[in-house]
């Protein structure tokens, strides 16, 4: 206990804060290496979340397959683009107003779907132990087997696609 | 809890100390040992035998000039080896290194911390490993130190793959645990995993050489084409960091080969030797000797790393990608059909 907040909620608020900040970071740095490297670290901080809620395997799997995995592509092709000078094109107002609104309605629906989130009762998996790889498993491969290989499918479909789009020419 | 925290500390500064002491070593072995495959002496001048020779390189490593490009960005240069070397000592924590030993009355476990998700543990600091090298190398301002650096996040992308796919059959073979203690426990009374897993080794070996970056898969730092690849623009303890962590994932590399396959700590016959000792369960000494077992096998990993190195030219680039998308790859999806097939035979899996 330290001035009235456990250690758990001290670290929610510590996390939280720097998510928060690396992901505006991300917005707001000019020079997209940076961008990309502050993404990275927002995705440890979200891990650290994961953490929190006892879910260490989501939280070793985010960093293995985003930070580990996309976010080296994403800076792998960053890199060679060469974008260290400010050379990006200047948007006109035009879009930038259209991008506000579409913006400022994601907002609504997210502010929205968090207001009915409290009335929302705990998961049927009560348990604090969900997280863990045994039990993440067995729910993944007896109950939800169904959503679990559509979203194989799902995947696999997007692979096969981006090979296409990919090839240079098609035989 | 003070001893607790005592016990930890310790632990965990002798497996800081371990890593640093082996990598320091390995260079002087690597010298030595090419020496011996070339029909050189190798480094002889620096104590007895050359012992000295890792701290008179370390020496001159802090001593020399440092040189930081003006035009590059200097957070993100120093950056770079510092993630590099940070995620080369941490991926020592989670390695068994002996069985629980009694201290003083205590049962205290020779290991900084058994994580039930040990091996993905691994595989997330291996993976952001890589970052170390694309920021130094992309921070340099350099074409060449950005090719290298491409060279190496691809390379390592594409490996992390195939050795994904080999542990996942070892899981298997090991009864479905992911903490690498229980791994090596579970080799105790029966067969190392390399009996089950022949295959599985063999990937996981290449896989971890093209992971260390080791010649033959050394192409970051190809001087031939790249001057000094990712490290060109780094000098003094810097290019020190990155040298030395390389041999840091070695030692580590080795030292979860040996977990994962020739059973860590423990070796044939062992519980008849402690029985004819009369050591009981939790001894000093089997700890020791446990420990003693487990290096010797980490230190004939090194060696064939080493002697791979003195031995094989270099890959070249589009070989590289064949070799790890269309040989290793496809191998280790046979080798998990396998896998499944033999064990569903042991009685391992049941549907």
């Amino acid at each position: 206990m330290l001035l009235g907040y456990t250690i758990t909620q001290w670290l929610f608020g510590i996390l939280s804060f720097l998510s928060i900040m690396f992901g505006l970071m991300v917005v707001f740095s000019r020079n997209p290496v940076n961008s990309v490297l502050y993404l990275v670290l927002t995705f440890f901080c979200i891990a650290g979340h994961y953490l929190l809620l006892n879910a260490q395997f989501l939280a070793v799997v985010h960093i293995v397959v985003y930070a580990g995995a996309i976010m080296v592509l994403f800076l792998f092709v960053i890199m060679l683009m060469d974008l260290n000078h400010d050379n990006e094109p200047q948007k006109t107002w035009l879009t930038k107003i259209i991008a506000g609104i579409a913006g400022g309605m994601l907002l609504c629906v997210l502010v929205g779907s968090l207001k009915g989130s409290e009335q929302l009762g705990i998961s049927q998996y009560g348990s604090s132990q969900i997280g863990m790889v045994k039990n993440l498993g067995k729910v993944l491969f007896s109950e939800f087997l169904f959503p679990f290989e559509i979203a194989s499918i799902l995947l696999l479909a997007a692979l096969v696609g981006s090979i296409m789009i990919g090839k240079k020419e098609i035989k | 809890m003070l001893t607790f925290i005592i016990y930890k500390l310790i632990i965990c500064v002798a497996v800081f100390g371990l890593s640093l002491a082996v990598a320091a070593y390995s260079t002087l072995w690597e010298r030595k040992l090419s020496a011996l495959l070339q029909d050189r002496v190798g480094p002889d001048r620096a104590g007895p035998f050359g012992l000295l020779q890792p701290l008179a390189d370390g020496g001159k490593m802090f001593f020399k000039e440092e040189i930081i490009p003006n035009v590059s960005n200097k957070f993100l240069f120093i950056l770079g080896p510092s993630l590099v070397m940070l995620t080369a000592l941490m991926t020592g924590a989670v390695i068994p290194w002996a069985k629980d030993a009694y201290v003083g009355g205590t049962l205290y476990s020779m290991q900084i911390t058994d994580i039930n998700i040990g091996i993905l543990y691994l595989f997330g600091v291996v993976s952001v490993g890589v970052y170390g090298i694309m920021i130094g190398g992309w921070a340099s301002n350099n074409k060449y130190a950005l090719l290298g650096s491409m060279r190496a996040s691809s390379q390592m992308i594409s490996y992390e793959i195939a050795m994904g796919i080999a542990v996942i059959a070892l899981i298997i073979t090991s009864g479905g645990t992911l903490s690498l203690r229980e791994i090596v426990e579970q080799q105790d009374a029966g067969l190392a995993n390399i009996v089950w897993q022949p295959l599985g080794f063999i990937i996981f070996f290449v896989c971890a050489l093209a992971e260390t970056n080791r010649a033959p898969f050394d192409l970051p730092e190809c001087e031939a084409e790249l001057v000094g690849g990712y490290h060109t623009e780094y000098s003094s303890m810097k290019l020190g960091l990155f040298l030395f962590a390389e041999y840091i994932n070695m030692f580590i590399s080795s030292a979860v080969m040996a977990a994962f396959y020739f059973g860590g700590y423990n070796f044939p016959f062992a519980q008849e030797l402690y029985d004819a000792m009369g050591l009981a369960d939790g001894s000093k000494w089997i700890a020791i000797i446990g420990f003693a077992a487990y290096f010797t096998k980490i230190f004939l990993f090194i060696s064939v790393f080493m002697w791979i190195r003195w031995t094989l030219p270099r890959f070249r680039y589009d070989q590289l990608m064949n070799l790890g998308w269309r040989i290793l790859l496809p191998l280790s999806l046979l080798n998990l059909g396998i896998t499944v097939v033999v064990e569903y035979f042991r009685g391992h899996i049941t549907f």
